[in-house]
């Protein structure tokens, strides 16, 4: 039988259907209009990947589903009964269904006790989160369906390699293109900058003074829209006083892109009737990266773009379910419905929902990378769920070792990935398409994602493994349901008068196909596709303009390190790569890391097309091959971030953390490049 | 612990720089109490962007300055004196403010050449002159010209220049008159300074070069030494500035052309600093804002404490001049010969469209440079320039700021076997030969053959041009 259902990677969630095989095929769905990448196209291999766990797994030993269970339990109680109920923390991920990261929060505030929580989300989307509810009260990704991009005849992308990361994105730039008015800013001449009418290549940490440039040339060439501005917004006078020192000559002496480029990215911007600016992971990860975002969004509001039918302003999301994955309560500062975990009546209202006191619910945690950071010396124990912070967590081999120092890692996963193989106890769970739940895409659609295939005997569910752990820790059987449904409609509830409110959304709407964006508050509520056409979601409706400035990266190269690194993603490879690089296809495209070096640059140290170079910063070594690439910034270094051991980027990130989000500056640090000889 | 006295004379753009670092430092004054006088009435603006006042882009508000907080401002309030020896600075109304740091940050004042008429027998500027300096200057000029009115500009600097400009974009007619035979000849060699002439008389300003101007008559205009006259109903005086050095002469402090400071902005006096176009730093050429607010950083450092061992070690200068519609750049040795040893001079003339581009390097390393109607250069030479990083050896990419064009796009027969045609689902121009030759004979066949243009949908051109290529080869 044919069953529809959702690509298992980013967070376009493109349309496809499962056949017997399996194989997969692509379907018409909005976001992928019957597109697919390789990625998608080859992702049925994941069902019967061959590395496939089918049993628990006990310091490395086979074991019985109880035994294992029990082991946890036992462990956790033991480590809890020493130590406090902090001494047990849970680490997520934005790929894990809304139920799930639902259920996980539950788990950890109420089974656990533990404030200590977070998720791999905070390494994705947090700088853009929070200066989307600083700018416009909420944080939805797009604010607007996809399909809106395509009457776009000008759109900027900053730090967005959409041609490699979700490539059927592409099609809904298509009109802009052609019209010469895609405009990219990247450091790398990327797949997708090639396809720019004009591309604006920053020093890497440098992306703000280029925003404070370009809000420069609007005001300054009469491009602001004044009366907007007064209607819809607050803040623009400090925002300006800002603004008004980075003259284009002189952002391009910071950011070395050209006065007349700057000119130009805002002509075409401004000529459109219908523009876009959106975000992403390149202007996100830095120290800065919050206050990147709201500069970005600054520029989008003087040129009165938000909130506009037909323009606007976004972030696009990264993970399959990063922003679903983000609303209900992972996060170490979040309840469910995007509610605030020292907000009194959040707490007042998820208690109610969950049956628990208000004054049980732990307050808020640290931030994924400070709680990786702490471990050993904070929490003893670890439960990982989607996640694997031995490749994907900046300063990685720091990370190894606070994972080596804990008394008890527990790991659910369906493969054993760089993170399980360390682990005490490993789960084997259930992936994708073998289980059902909701996902919610880059534009805050909600999907539902049914059962495709029967799992392989011997896995479970993340929900049942809760459930049974819940059991056993002395929770109610009925408190953590192992139906998906029965998970949701609870969600509903929680959710229920929260920003991200899903309380009118149910199975059945999903069911019978509806197209249903949060918020949704009640069952005869037709969803929000697009928010803020009449008011943004501050009290006084008004946009914020916040006066953001430049700070520079954490760490400038200087004679020791005298290059910038900064990492992304190839097409082929999703995030830590634990599943793509299980895919025969897509590791013969790209078996290894590789670093890609301006030609002058790989021969001043040494290294040619294809040789091995060293890649030091102050926090360790990466090995990889060089990539001659002409395109590249002569003070620049890329690495792809999905390889492990000896190839893991992280090794050398700078895991220095943005004050607002705790976002880690993985998009630049300093390093040296050396021929291993 | 009460927090140091620092009193700093001058509320310009290094007063106002300075003030905000130290804020940023000590926001709330528990290191430094921080007293201002600043003898405008208004508040700090940018002084960069009065060139964009006066063409109109911006208003006088727009380049207004942000005031910082916890800062003690005396506004419109002249220093009559500093004595030292009780550490005191005597205010024009007799009051006085105990230090124990001072700042002199009192800028410099537009320099009036000693043309006859421009200054009536008070001193003061006669009737239709006007320097360009404050942002006073700014309105009077504006408010004193009337659109297709003839105006002067003495002084064929980077100011002047940038006032030009400005003003001929208002409509005015502009003449440019100029000393020396070539513009900006500080910043420029005389090929740049031609080039630049060019470019300037195609935007409707007239240039007046290598001539004085030795008599200035209110309503007619100005003559010139060659005997010719330049009519104007205003003259705007751009011919340099002098640093503003009158207090710290006063009070004994050591005064060369502007008050000499060592690294740590320390005058002779060591408990006085000075910073900004007053300043004398050895290396350091005055009157640009980038040095202003670099010194600000080291100053604002030793200040608070946050870093005593903070030092000024000068600034790169690079010049822009900030003019629609001509794009110059100019850093370092610009006047370096090609055939001078040791040096790497590479120089491309474009006299007939107002373009020059030169490159001085030595050692691999970038020293110099001219870039005029090159935008795309300039902003990698800077940098280069800035950073002292090896030069890329594409040395003429580099002068031209893009690589030459690539030869005409390969058609599908000179394509590798290995070249992906789509890149979506990572597919090459040898399997999609391979499926045709296995029979997928359409565009259609061969995406379901390989998923080619099944992801974005971008190559279904170059899939369509390789099925067309393919198909006739086939012998009829």
């Amino acid at each position: 039988m044919p069953t529809p259902t959702h690509c298992p990677y980013c967070a376009l969630q493109c349309g496809m259907t499962i056949k017997p095989g399996p194989v997969v095929e692509p379907r018409e769905f909005p976001v992928n209009r019957g597109g697919l990448c390789q990625k998608g196209w080859t992702s049925a291999a994941l069902l019967n990947t061959p590395g496939r766990l089918t049993t628990p797994l006990v310091k490395g030993e086979p074991a019985s589903w109880e035994d294992a269970l029990d082991h946890v339990a036992q462990r956790l109680q033991e480590l809890r009964a020493e130590h406090g109920p902090d001494a047990v923390a849970v680490f997520g991920g934005g790929g894990l269904t809304n139920e799930k990261a639902y259920l996980l929060g539950k788990f950890a505030r109420v089974a656990l006790g533990t404030s200590q929580i977070d998720y791999n989300g905070r390494f994705c989307m947090s700088s853009a989160a929070a200066a989307g509810i600083r700018a416009f009260g909420v944080d939805r990704g797009l604010p607007f369906p996809v399909t809106d991009l395509a009457n776009a005849d000008a759109v900027l992308l900053i730090g967005a390699n959409v041609a490699e990361t979700m490539p059927p994105f592409v099609q809904h730039l298509r009109r802009a293109i052609d019209a010469g008015g895609l405009v990219v800013v990247d450091p790398r001449r990327t797949a997708t900058a090639e396809q720019a009418a004009v591309h604006l290549a920053p020093t890497p940490g440098t992306d703000l003074a280029l925003a404070l440039g370009l809000l420069h040339v609007a005001v300054a060439e009469g491009h602001v829209d004044k009366d907007y501005l007064s209607r819809r917004t607050v803040g623009f006078e400090e925002t300006w006083e800002v603004a008004a020192r980075w003259w284009p000559e002189q952002v391009e002496r910071v950011t070395g892109v050209s006065a007349a480029d700057q000119r130009r990215a805002v002509a075409v911007l401004s000529r459109a009737d219908n523009a876009y600016v959106l975000t992403a992971r390149g202007t996100e990860q830095h120290a800065s990266g919050s206050d990147m975002v709201s500069a970005w969004i600054n520029l989008a509001l003087a040129l009165g773009l938000p909130g506009r039918s037909g323009s606007g302003f976004g972030c696009l999301t990264g993970q399959g379910n990063g922003q679903g994955g983000r609303e209900h309560g992972q996060k170490a500062d979040q309840l469910p419905g995007y509610r605030k975990i020292d907000d009194p009546a959040a707490r007042e209202h998820v208690a109610e929902v969950w049956g628990v006191e208000p004054e049980s619910l732990p307050g808020p945690g640290k931030s994924a990378y400070e709680l990786l950071d702490s471990l050993g010396a904070g929490p003893r124990a670890l439960m990982v769920f989607g996640s694997n912070v031995a490749v994907s967590a900046p300063r990685s081999a720091h990370v190894a070792e606070r994972l080596a120092a804990l008394d008890f890692l527990v790991v659910a996963d369906f493969v054993l990935s760089e993170t399980a193989v360390l682990a005490d106890v490993v789960f084997p769970v259930t992936q994708w398409a073998e289980e059902g739940g909701t996902m919610t895409n880059l534009e805050g659609r909600v999907l539902l994602r049914g059962r495709a295939v029967t799992p392989p005997p011997g896995v479970r569910t993340d929900l049942e493994v809760l459930h049974e752990l819940s059991v056993r820790l002395g929770q109610p059987a009925e408190r953590f349901p192992v139906d998906e449904e029965a998970v949701f409609s609870e969600l509903r509830k929680a959710s229920a008068g929260g920003a991200a409110d899903y309380a009118g959304i149910s199975y059945e709407r999903l069911r019978a196909g509806e197209a249903l964006h949060w918020p949704c508050p009640d069952e005869t509520h037709p969803g929000t596709p697009r928010l803020f056409l009449d008011r943004f979601a501050h009290a006084d409706g008004k946009a914020r303009m916040i006066a953001v400035d430049h700070r520079g990266p954490a760490e400038l190269p200087d004679d020791d390190y005298p290059l910038s690194a900064t990492t992304g993603r190839v097409l082929q490879h999703y995030q830590s790569g634990a599943q793509t690089r299980r895919i025969p296809e897509l590791t013969a495209a790209v078996p290894e890391a590789f670093v890609e070096v301006h030609p002058d640059t790989a021969g001043r140290a040494g290294l040619g097309e294809g040789d091995v170079a060293r890649v030091s910063s102050r926090r360790g070594e990466v090995l990889a091959k060089v990539r001659c690439v002409p395109g590249m910034r002569t003070d620049t270094v890329f690495l792809p971030f999905h390889f492990p051991g000896d190839q893991r980027a992280n090794l050398i990130t700078n895991p220095v953390l943005d004050p607002i989000s705790r976002m880690p500056e993985f998009k630049v640090c300093a390093v040296r490049l050396e021929a291993v000889t | 612990m009460s927090p140091r006295r620092v009193v700093v004379v001058g509320y310009g753009m290094a007063g106002a720089r300075l003030a905000e670092e130290v804020r940023r430092r000590d926001p709330d004054g528990e290191r430094v109490a921080l007293t201002i006088v600043g003898a405008e009435s208004h508040t700090a603006y940018n002084r960069v962007l009065l060139s964009s006042v006066l063409a109109g882009s911006l208003t006088p508000d727009a380049v207004r300055l942000r005031g910082a907080e916890n800062v003690d401002l005396r506004l419109d309030t002249e220093v009559s004196s500093v004595d030292r020896s009780i550490r005191e600075v005597v205010l024009a109304d007799g009051e006085t403010l105990p230090y124990d740091a001072l700042v002199l940050a009192t800028g410099s004042a537009p320099w009036v050449p000693p043309t006859e008429g421009l200054r009536t027998d008070g001193g003061a500027l006669a009737q239709g002159v006007h320097t360009f300096r404050t942002l006073d200057d700014c309105a009077r000029i504006v408010a004193a010209t009337a659109p297709g009115s003839p105006v002067a500009v003495l002084g064929g600097g980077l100011l002047g220049l940038e006032a030009a400009r400005g003003l001929a974009g208002r409509g005015n007619l502009v003449t440019v008159v100029h000393p020396v035979d070539h513009l900006m000849e500080r910043q420029l060699d005389p090929q740049a300074g031609a080039a630049l002439a060019k470019s300037l008389r195609t935007l409707g300003i007239e240039l007046r070069l290598g001539v004085l101007a030795t008599r200035y008559l209110p309503g007619d205009g100005l003559k010139l030494d060659d005997g010719s006259h330049v009519p104007a109903d205003l003259v705007v005086v751009s011919a340099g500035v002098r640093p503003s050095t009158e207090l710290a002469r006063s009070c004994g402090l050591t005064v060369d052309r502007g008050v000499v400071v060592d690294n740590a902005l320390r005058t002779s006096d060591p408990r006085i600093f000075a910073l900004g176009d007053c300043a004398e730093h050895p290396g350091t050429v005055s009157g640009l804002v980038q040095s202003a607010w670099d010194q600000a950083v080291v100053l604002a450092d030793l200040l608070t404490g946050a870093d005593p061992s903070s030092r000024y070690l000068g600034t790169p200068v690079v010049t822009r001049l900030k003019a629609r519609d001509i794009d110059l750049a100019a850093l370092g040795e610009v006047h370096t010969e090609p055939d001078e040893p040791g040096a790497e001079v590479l120089r491309l003339e474009d006299p007939a469209r107002g373009r020059y581009a030169k490159l001085v390097l030595r050692e691999d390393r970038v020293t110099g440079a001219i870039l005029l109607g090159a935008p795309d250069a300039a902003a990698v030479i800077t940098q280069l320039y800035d950073r002292g990083a090896p030069a890329p050896a594409d040395r003429l990419a580099l002068l031209l700021g893009r690589a030459l064009p690539s030869p005409a796009q390969a058609g599908p027969a000179d394509l590798p076997a290995s070249a992906v045609i789509c890149r979506c689902n990572t597919v090459s121009k040898g399997q999609l030969v391979s499926a045709w030759r296995a029979g997928a004979r359409s565009t259609g066949a061969l995406a379901d053959a390989t998923r080619a243009t099944t992801g974005c949908g971008g190559c279904r051109d170059a899939v369509c041009g390789l099925a067309d290529w393919l198909s006739a080869q086939e012998p009829a």
